[in-house]
């Protein structure tokens, strides 16, 4: 009898001792939900759908990935209340934007800073461009920042708002080129921010690269520089900012990529940074974004680590001012 | 006349049963409470990762034009508006219900529809390259100004007195203001954490229109006439047919407006029913009528919010930029398949393009016929005892305003601007110039800031926003519809005044 109880208490805690292993082992068991915080339709909202469309496949994580859509105030709704009401148990995923949410946790009145979230992988980056209309007299950075020489404040440039990657960007233009422009923020994101420089409401405008790229096949304007350290793959015959005299870096490139809340299981961490990357290499994801012009930047745990603390450094220096 | 050629495309029987398909599902989760045009056609994009371009797009375009209209059931059976769209149509439509009238209500809803959708799609085949150019033509300060306008119509939208009718128009500027403001940064009247990404439009329209009368139907109880069922007559197509016949004004009025308003981009689709709404009344002899359960009201708004579906899609589909929310998530559709809107779209693919919009104009009369079918059934909704319809309402209501950004926060919203309503109404406001306020106050807004910030960096507030054609033109219209509205006050307050007093 005695040996029984013995046997069968070895046996309880074998099984305690595997089910706690095994947190990690067997996640995920049922389907894990990512939360965007922008609008279904988006260009977030529709990279993250691309994305994760091979995550119920065995060779990743074997458990589709549903999209929850969190819009309002520029992405803080969707960060706020991922930082404060999700359960860090690996089954709620999110999206990030950087430079966004580092740029909004710096300015402060959100619930969240870098340290809030851990890192999983990004899975691509799409860069700031400058874009003037095409029956615009400006044909390169040097007439750009000739005009705003000559006319402190009042060259109009359109951006998708306050404290994302455009105003990053545009504050990096004018301080590399010792100007000032006037930066006239829109309210409706890239789209609104394109239709002013289409339709002659502004004389030039930062884009997103992706977007910009379609404009430039419908020949609606012409892009004069792109705001990251390389050429783009999309645009070979457009020269960076660097190239062209204007020291600036590739702080305003807006990353996307995949989060979990501080605090999930360690194990959980491990084993989505290992998985995710590889989802993000599968060939048909890669062939259905480079379709829509976003380009692919995968880059795994350690790396976005990094970045994320390069950037909060930049952009603490570069908002200081304001 | 290219788009003739690709006519026998849509007839394919695997394109057909797609288009078949994305009508009647547009048709149920358009008559779904807080299922708006866009969110039904962001559900369905994952569905068109699999099809060819020409299918997906045939699915989508089906679903988005047939959601407008069917977002008329609910707002004239229930007065749940699906979407801003469809605000006007509950001013008359749920009235016309009340009375017994559901079913013709319906029907001319649905025929009103189709024609002015044909004739929206019709504009988008023949004058893509000059709408075009339209919709750039509208800068800053011309959409400050036309928002100006709409706000000159709060005052005689559906209320008693244009006091009134202004007083909840601010109101509903006020709501608008909460949250978090994207051009200065700031954080404005946000006391509750569910307000930090502002009131929510689609919450706030459910709350608005369908928590009074929930509160109203429960108020009777059981007692007296609460029990009582409301009779529908059976109305024949043939002569609703014949109603839509002999309104060729409304019908105009609201089909012209609803193409010219539904053009310009990120205002258009939300205002175009009640800009239509607004005009029909003010320019119809039976000006009492409107508000009572009048049809002239149901067709032009109708009419409007389904002849703005062609012109909406001119900026995305020429330029490449998506005009409305909904415009959006189809670039997304076309995007996922390598396709890029813009010249790229009709060199290239012609076949997808012309596939694509004329789906949409067989779509328009595929949702007529069975819109028609279901108004017959539809109907008897208003059979149901209050008692239970009110807990039907009720539970759609927290149905519909959590599911549009899957918020808890937006239900409270929707319940406590419910049961504000509920007591402004009984003080003699209506819901429909409050909600207006919401829509309009921050396109005026922004636009009022962009217009004074390029301003300030190039000519000045002064010429920028008093010169030019289109400034003055709109300028002019604002001081028209002030004076028209002052004068119809005067005219009521002197042949009321008397009847007032005795009260």
């Amino acid at each position: 009898m005695r040996k029984l109880i013995a046997a069968a208490a070895m046996a309880a805690i074998a099984l305690t001792g595997t089910a706690s292993a095994d947190e990690a082992a067997d996640y995920p068991d049922r389907p894990v939900m990512m939360m965007v915080s922008y609008g279904a339709g988006g260009a977030t909202d529709f990279q993250a759908r691309i994305v994760t469309m091979t995550a119920g496949n065995e060779d990743a994580l074997g458990m589709p990935i549903a999209i929850l859509n969190k819009p309002g105030a520029g992405g803080r709704v969707g960060w706020n209340w991922f930082a404060t009401q999700v359960d860090a148990d690996g089954y709620t995923l999110a999206a990030y934007n950087v430079p966004h949410f580092i740029a909004q946790s710096i300015k402060g009145g959100v619930e969240y800073t870098t340290d809030s979230f851990e890192p999983i992988a990004n899975w691509g980056a799409d860069p700031a461009v400058f874009v003037v209309a095409t029956d615009s007299p400006f044909n390169s950075m040097a007439d750009v920042v000739a005009y705003a020489k000559e006319n402190p404040g009042k060259l109009t440039f359109s951006g998708a708002g306050l404290f994302v990657g455009h105003h990053i960007a545009a504050l990096q233009i004018e301080k590399a080129a010792g100007v000032k422009m006037a930066y006239i923020p829109t309210k409706g994101g890239g789209a609104a921010a394109m239709k002013a420089v289409i339709a002659g409401d502004v004389l030039g405008g930062v884009n997103n690269l992706s977007d910009a790229f379609r404009a430039r096949e419908a020949g609606n304007i012409k892009i004069l520089g792109v705001a990251d350290l390389e050429r783009s793959d999309f645009l070979p015959d457009v020269p960076t900012m660097k190239e062209q005299g204007l020291d600036v870096d590739n702080a305003s490139v807006n990353f996307r990529g995949i989060m979990v809340p501080k605090g999930t299981p360690q194990g959980i961490i491990d084993k989505l940074a290992e998985t995710v990357p590889v989802m993000f290499a599968n060939a048909r994801v890669k062939s259905k974004m480079e379709a829509g012009g976003s380009a692919i930047r995968i880059m795994n745990r350690d790396e976005v680590i990094e970045m994320w603390a390069a950037r909060d450094k930049t952009l603490k220096e570069l908002l200081a001012g304001l | 006349m290219e788009f003739l050629f690709y006519f026998g495309d849509v007839f394919t029987p695997v394109n057909f049963a797609l288009l078949l398909v994305g009508t009647i599902g547009g048709l149920i989760l358009g008559a779904t409470p807080g299922l708006s045009p866009t969110m039904a056609v962001a559900l369905l994009i994952p569905f068109t990762f699999k099809l060819e371009p020409a299918q997906g797009l045939i699915l989508l375009g089906a679903a988005y034009t047939s959601t407008v209209a069917g977002g008329a059931v609910s707002a004239i059976l229930l007065k749940i508006p699906g979407a801003p769209a469809n605000i006007a149509t509950t001013l008359d439509g749920h009235t016309m219900a009340q009375n017994g009238e559901g079913a013709r209500a319906l029907q001319l809803s649905f025929l009103a529809s189709a024609i002015g959708g044909v004739f929206g799609v019709l504009l988008l085949i023949f004058l893509t390259p000059l709408l075009a150019q339209w919709a750039l033509a509208f800068g800053p300060s011309h959409l400050f100004w036309l928002a100006i306008l709409g706000v000159t119509v709060i005052g005689s939208l559906d209320s008693a007195s244009v006091v009134k009718g202004l007083l909840s128009g601010c109101i509903g500027l006020w709501l608008a203001t909460i949250g978090f403001d994207d051009i200065m940064g700031a954080q404005r009247f946000i006391f509750h954490p569910s307000l930090g990404g502002g009131i929510n439009i689609i919450a706030a329209l459910i709350g608005l229109f369908a928590i009074p009368q929930v509160i109203t139907m429960f108020a009777k109880g059981r007692s007296g006439d609460g029990a009582e069922v409301i009779k529908v007559q059976k109305h024949s197509i043939r002569k609703a047919i014949a109603e839509i016949i002999r309104r060729p004004r409304a019908l105009g009025i609201g089909t012209a407006i609803g193409s010219i308003i539904g053009l310009i981009p990120g205002v258009g689709g939300q205002i175009a029913g009640l800009v239509a709404y607004d005009q029909a009344k003010k320019f119809s002899p039976e000006y009492a009528k409107f508000g009572t359960g009048h049809s002239e009201g149901v067709i032009a708004a109708e009419a409007a919010n389904n002849a703005m579906v062609g012109p909406s899609l001119v900026p995305l589909l020429t330029l490449s930029i998506p005009g409305s929310p909904t415009a959006a998530v189809l670039l997304g559709g076309l995007l996922i398949h390598g396709i890029f809107p813009g010249t790229d779209l009709f060199d290239n693919h012609p076949d997808v393009a012309w596939t694509f919009i004329n789906s949409m104009l067989i779509g328009q009369i595929l949702m007529c016929i069975f819109g028609l079918y279901v108004a017959g059934m539809a109907a008897r909704i208003a059979q149901v005892p209050q008692s239970v319809m009110a807990a039907v309402v009720l539970g759609l209501a927290v149905f519909g305003s959590y599911s549009v950004q899957s918020s808890m926060g937006d239900v409270y919203v929707m319940a406590s601007l419910g049961v504000m309503m509920y007591f402004l109404e009984r003080f003699g406001f209506s819901a429909a110039p409050l909600v207006l306020g919401l829509i309009l106050g921050p396109i005026a807004e922004a636009n009022f800031i962009q217009g004074s910030m390029i301003a300030s960096a190039t000519d000045g507030l002064g010429p920028y926003f008093m010169t030019g054609t289109l400034n003055i033109v709109l300028i002019v219209l604002i001081a028209a519809s002030v004076a028209y509205s002052a004068a119809m006050e005067l005219r009521n307050r002197r042949t009321t005044s008397k009847e007032d007093l005795m009260i």
